[in-house]
This record gives structure tokens, sequence and C-alpha cells, in this order.
């Protein structure tokens, strides 16, 4: 395939032998970056140059790049290898029922992107047909309907930028400081353009009879997971979509439909979404009574505990991106509240003795990411980072140590207490809880 | 033919009606996309069984004795032969009494409010690499078993529509089922809000040793 190719490429030959006197050696290096990248694994502009650039030119300065549809889809950059979804393999008995942590210390803006979006699977990722996956609405409805995606494409479209946070998130942190990691301690929260139809407008379809109060809503993996949603969450903001960030779902994020229910925990945003039924009361499922559930100091558990408090996060410094050395610094980071827009953040470079506001950056969006930064002068000395989100409820993000009075250590889940960063004169950076 | 008046106001309801945001004015079937599901497609996927009264379980029934052969068979290799669980796979048994201690056990015995969830979660889940492939009746064996592996029911209980409902579970009222947050109630303080002395770490990640590595490839954690 090789030569033929190259005669039907007369631009490109005559332009890399005019471009450099070693035509024959820029025909190689093209020849073996096209025969690679039809291989998988081209490895271009890897060569150590003989001079540092500047003043040389760089060997890719030197050469002509690969084409337009080499990587047809696209991919990162082979440098950015390491910038991937991680998993803690203690946490769980296998990978099927599991989580991965997004990476956020290598993330910028709000947006997450679609192959770094944290995964919450219960038993496995299906592979599923979208020609043959439906959407089954019954119970107490007027007239039951089975959707296909087709069907479900055809509805009025939205498209909202939200926030999905497992609520055990940071969950391994409410003994003492364990994960000292940004991505492991707060990677379970990611942030998409979510694009579907307003649940509402499904339910409206197919007409509520006035006993249902509550759905059902259930997905098509091995699971069937499926969680209970009081009628006014769903009426009020859920989403049904099909798309993530423009494109159709990824299968780890519920390809071909999911449930987005905007600031509540994670796992009711069912993926893979298959089945809404109607009812008069909740269900009482495992996923809301043995798990999901918040087990109190005095014994008693908090069922049906939906909501994400606001919180924040400085993903710089974090451990994982420590300071090179004392100087002029941004500190930055994310915020996010489930009850609606983020107000305010704090930030404190003392342990919480004295706070400044950060600058909030547009957009700021209820229910989803909000970007926050603060210029630093860091002077060599030892720090203690925080972050504090106000939402615009008024309510503030608590510390560790107020969280802990009233839950105890035992929740597992809704841990969304300030976080603290240690900086050692050597800009390292670990994860502590401060009394 | 419509009068431009009739025809303008018929406009406007389609434009209200196609608007997400007002489309509480829309009939159902507005749109008229889909199918009417027939009884057996719903019958197929109408799985749920409501956990506190037990309203979808089906006809059927299971002993202690035949749970504890499929049992053996489907569920030992995770969750252990008498329910202690393989591995990090969960505990099934025990657990009792520990829920206000420093290192509380959440079984089915010590945990779970309702009974019937118990079978409807095995129907819908269980076993993990085949899910919903057992019989009714073997899901109201395995029931039984595991109720009687935690003192829940006799050993000649027998579960079906009728009995699984009326087991009280032992952590049955102790659950709230209305989220009493916020929480905390803190103040946002500006300045010297604390006194600097007396910050202190009480904990650190530094040197636990339990995190992965963030970067490379995946790090399985395996000892080298």
């Amino acid at each position: 395939m090789g030569p033929d190719l190259w005669r039907n490429m007369p631009v490109v030959s005559k332009l890399a032998g005019a471009r450099n006197p070693l035509g024959r050696r820029s025909f190689l290096g093209l020849g073996a970056a096209l025969t690679g990248s039809l291989a998988l694994g081209a490895k271009p502009g890897h060569a150590e140059p003989t001079q540092a650039s500047p003043p040389a030119d760089a060997p890719w300065s030197q050469s002509i790049g690969a084409g337009v549809v080499d990587r047809p889809y696209g991919r990162p950059s082979d440098a950015e290898a390491g910038v991937i979804r991680r998993n803690v393999p203690w946490l769980t008995a296998g990978t099927e029922s599991s989580v991965s942590f997004s990476p956020l210390q290598h993330l910028h803006g709000i947006i997450t992107p679609n192959g770094l979006f944290f995964e919450r699977h219960h038993a496995g990722r299906p592979e599923i047909d979208p020609d043959q996956h439906r959407l089954m609405i019954h119970g107490l409805v007027e007239r039951p309907l089975i959707l296909t995606m087709k069907d479900i494409v055809r509805f009025p479209s939205v498209s909202r930028i939200h926030f999905i946070e497992c609520p055990a998130n940071g969950g391994m942190e409410w003994r003492a400081a364990q994960m000292n990691s940004l991505q492991f301690n707060h990677g379970m929260i990611s942030c998409a353009e979510w694009t579907g139809v307003r649940l509402s407008t499904l339910l409206e379809e197919v007409g509520l009879k006035k006993e249902a109060q509550w759905a059902m809503v259930e997905g098509a993996d091995g699971a069937h997971m499926n969680r209970s949603l009081p009628l006014g969450k769903c009426l009020d903001d859920c989403l049904v979509v099909y798309a993530q960030n423009g494109e159709a779902l990824r299968p780890e994020q519920g390809y071909p439909l999911r449930l987005v229910v905007p600031g509540w925990e994670g796992n009711v945003s069912i993926k893979w979404l298959r089945r809404i039924k109607l009812g008069d009361r909740p269900w009482y499922s495992r996923e809301e009574t043995s798990k999901y559930t918040d087990l109190m100091p005095d014994g008693s558990s908090r069922g049906f505990t939906w909501l994400i408090d606001a919180k924040s996060v400085i993903t710089f410094p974090c451990p994982e991106k420590p300071l090179d050395r004392p100087g002029q610094y941004e500190i930055r980071g994310l915020a996010w509240s489930g009850n609606g827009k983020v107000k305010r953040v704090d930030v404190s470079t003392d342990g919480g003795v004295n706070w400044q506001s950060a600058r909030l950056h547009e957009p700021v969006l209820p229910k989803a990411l909000t970007k926050f930064t603060l210029p630093w002068r860091w002077d060599g000395e030892p720090a203690l980072l925080e972050s504090r989100a106000i939402d615009e409820t008024g309510y503030v993000q608590p510390t560790m140590t107020q969280l802990r009075k009233q839950r105890g250590s035992n929740s597992v889940y809704h841990n969304n207490s300030i976080q603290t960063w240690q900086v050692k004169p050597d800009g390292s950076v670990f994860d502590v809880q401060l009394a | 033919m419509f009068s431009s008046r009739k025809l303008a106001l018929l406009l406007c309801a389609g434009m209200i009606a196609a608007d997400g945001s007002l489309a509480r004015a829309a009939e159902p079937g507005f749109y008229g996309y889909g199918d009417q599901p027939t009884p057996a497609q719903i019958t197929g996927w109408n799985i749920d069984v409501r956990g506190d009264d037990g309203v979808g379980l089906p006809p059927g029934k299971g002993t202690v004795q035949r749970g504890s052969e499929v049992y053996a068979e489907q569920c030992a290799a995770c969750h252990g032969i008498f329910g202690e669980g393989e591995g990090r796979f969960p505990k099934l048994v025990g657990g009792a009494g520990t829920l206000t201690h420093d290192r509380p056990e959440l079984t089915v015995g010590s945990y779970w409010p309702f009974a019937p969830t118990l079978w409807d979660y095995i129907n819908r889940a269980m076993p993990m690499a085949a899910p919903h492939t057992l019989s009714a009746d073997d899901v109201y064996a395995l029931t039984a078993y595991i109720l009687h592996l935690n003192d829940v029911v006799p050993n000649e209980f027998v579960a079906d529509r009728d009995s699984l409902p009326k087991v009280k579970m032992p952590n049955r009222d102790n659950f709230i089922w209305v989220d009493p947050r916020p929480d905390t109630m803190a103040k946002p303080c500006m300045n010297a809000c604390a006194d600097p002395g007396d910050i202190k770490i009480v904990s650190t990640a530094e040197g636990r040793n339990v995190t992965p590595r963030t970067t490379g490839p995946l790090d399985t954690m395996q000892p080298k």
C-alpha cells in the first residue's frame, strides 16, 4: 500500500522535497509516520535535537506532520498519556462494581472531557445496541409509552451544563487524612454539557395520574440499577439525555440514554436508562437503603439525602502539582453547589485564620462547576491552603471538624468539608486535616 | 379556512407546547411518538418490588433449606459459605449491635430495613456475572436463607409474597427518610477567625502509602 499511497500524493511529495534539501530523508520520515499511524502508535517528534531549540528548529519544525484524518476521531498528545482516570485497587472487590476518579489536577475550566469523566458502575459498563434500546414509561400514567432512541431525539431538546458528583467523593477522608491526592480525594466529580429532553416533557406526554408522586428510574445494566425520585424534582429540572459535550454519551456514561438529576448525588442520574415507572410512594431499593444512606453517630441512618451541598477544592497547587520555587502564583480551584449557583469562594493560606475572596470566572451556572482563582505570592514559608464555597442560599462550606461534630465519621457519603493542603518549604503539597 | 386570527392562536399554542419551558401546556400524546407497550412488554420489564410493603413480589416461594443449596452454588464463592464475605465482597451476615461502634458492620441483618428489598436486589442484580437469571422460587429461597443466616427468621421459614413483607428487620425503625440537612450553619468569618496557635495538623496523608500513583500507567498496587 505504501508506494501506491505515494503516487497519489504528488502535492505532499513536492512540498516535502521543496521544503527540505534532504528530500529523501523527509520522504522516509513521512512514510514512516504514515506507516506507523496505520499500525497505531506513531510517535512523531520524539527525536532528540542535536542543538537546543531555540536557536535550532525542533525536528517537528523541519518535517511535515500527519495529515487530516490521520486520527479520524482524534486523541490527546502522546505526551498527555498520564492524564487518565485512575482507580484505587484496594477499595473494591473488582473493577465492575467500582469507581474511577477524574484527574482534576490536569483539567482546566469547568468542562470535563468525555474520556476523563469519572466512572461509577454497579455491574460494569454494558455495550448497548442503540437500535434495540427502549425507554418504557408506565405505572400511574394515562398512556404508557415505549420509545426508541429515534423517538426520544425527536422531542424538543435542551442543553444544560451540570456537574455530577458521587456522594462518596471524599468518603475515604471521614476518619483522617488518607489519600495524598487531589484526584483520589475529589475526582468523583465531573461536569459536562448535557443534551436531551426534559423529563417533564416525557411525563406530560404520558400524562400523570393524580396519585403519581414518585418515579422509579431504572437502568439496562446488569445491576438493573434503580432509584426513587420525588415527582417534584422530576418535573423541575431533570433531563433524559443522549449527548454529552456535543457528542453521543460515552458508554461509561450511559450510552445511549441516561438521566441527569442536577445537583443531586450522582447515583440517581441513572445510566443506560430503560424504564421510568410512576408510583404513589418510594421503592426503598437496595441503592437507597443498604447503600447511599448516611449512618449517624447515634446508630440512626438518614435516607433520601440526595442534595449535594456546596463544596470547593483548590486544584492548584495540590499534591500532584506542587510549587517549583517561591514567587508569584495563581491559586486555582473549582466550586459547586447542588442548591444553585456558587455565590462566593474564599481562600485562606494560613489554615483558616484569614480569608480573601477569590475571583469567580464566568460562566457561573447553577448546579455546575465554577472556576475560581486568587493571585498568591508564595514566600517559601509553610502554608495551609483552604477554599470555602458559599452558595446562593447562603450556605457556607463547613470545616471537617464542624461536619464531623454533626455526622461522626461513619457516614461514608456527603463529605463536603473544606480541604486543607499543606505546603512545605520545598514546595511539596500534602493532604492534611486540622484541629 | 382558518381566519388569520385563529391561525395565529393555533401557531401560538403550538409554539408554547414545543417550548420545553412551557411544555406543561401540552396534552398527553401531544407529540404522539413511540408506541403503547404490549402487556407482555410491560410484564417482562416490570420487575420492581417495593421494599416496605413488598408490592410487586411475584408468585412463588422458597425454603431456607432450598436457599442453602442455591446459595452454595450461586453465591458462596463471593459472599462466603456463611455470608462472611470473601476478600472485599460484601459480608451478608453479622454486625448486629455495631452501628454505633467505631467500625460498624453494615449487613443485611444489621442494617437493611426491609426484607422485600433483599428479594428485589437478588432478583435484579445477582448473581453478579449473570444477573436476573434466577427463578422467582430460587430468589425466594435465597432470601429466606440469608435472613435465616442473620437469625431474622427461623429454619422453617418459607419466603413468599405474603411472608416477606411481614418480616420485621432489626434496623427497620432506625431510618429517617426526610433529609434534615443543612448540618452546619457556619458564618463566613474573614479575618482573625482563629488563634494561629490553635491551628494544628491532626492527621496527614503523608507517608501512609495507600495512595495509588497518579503518573504513568494505572497503578495496580500489586506488591513487586
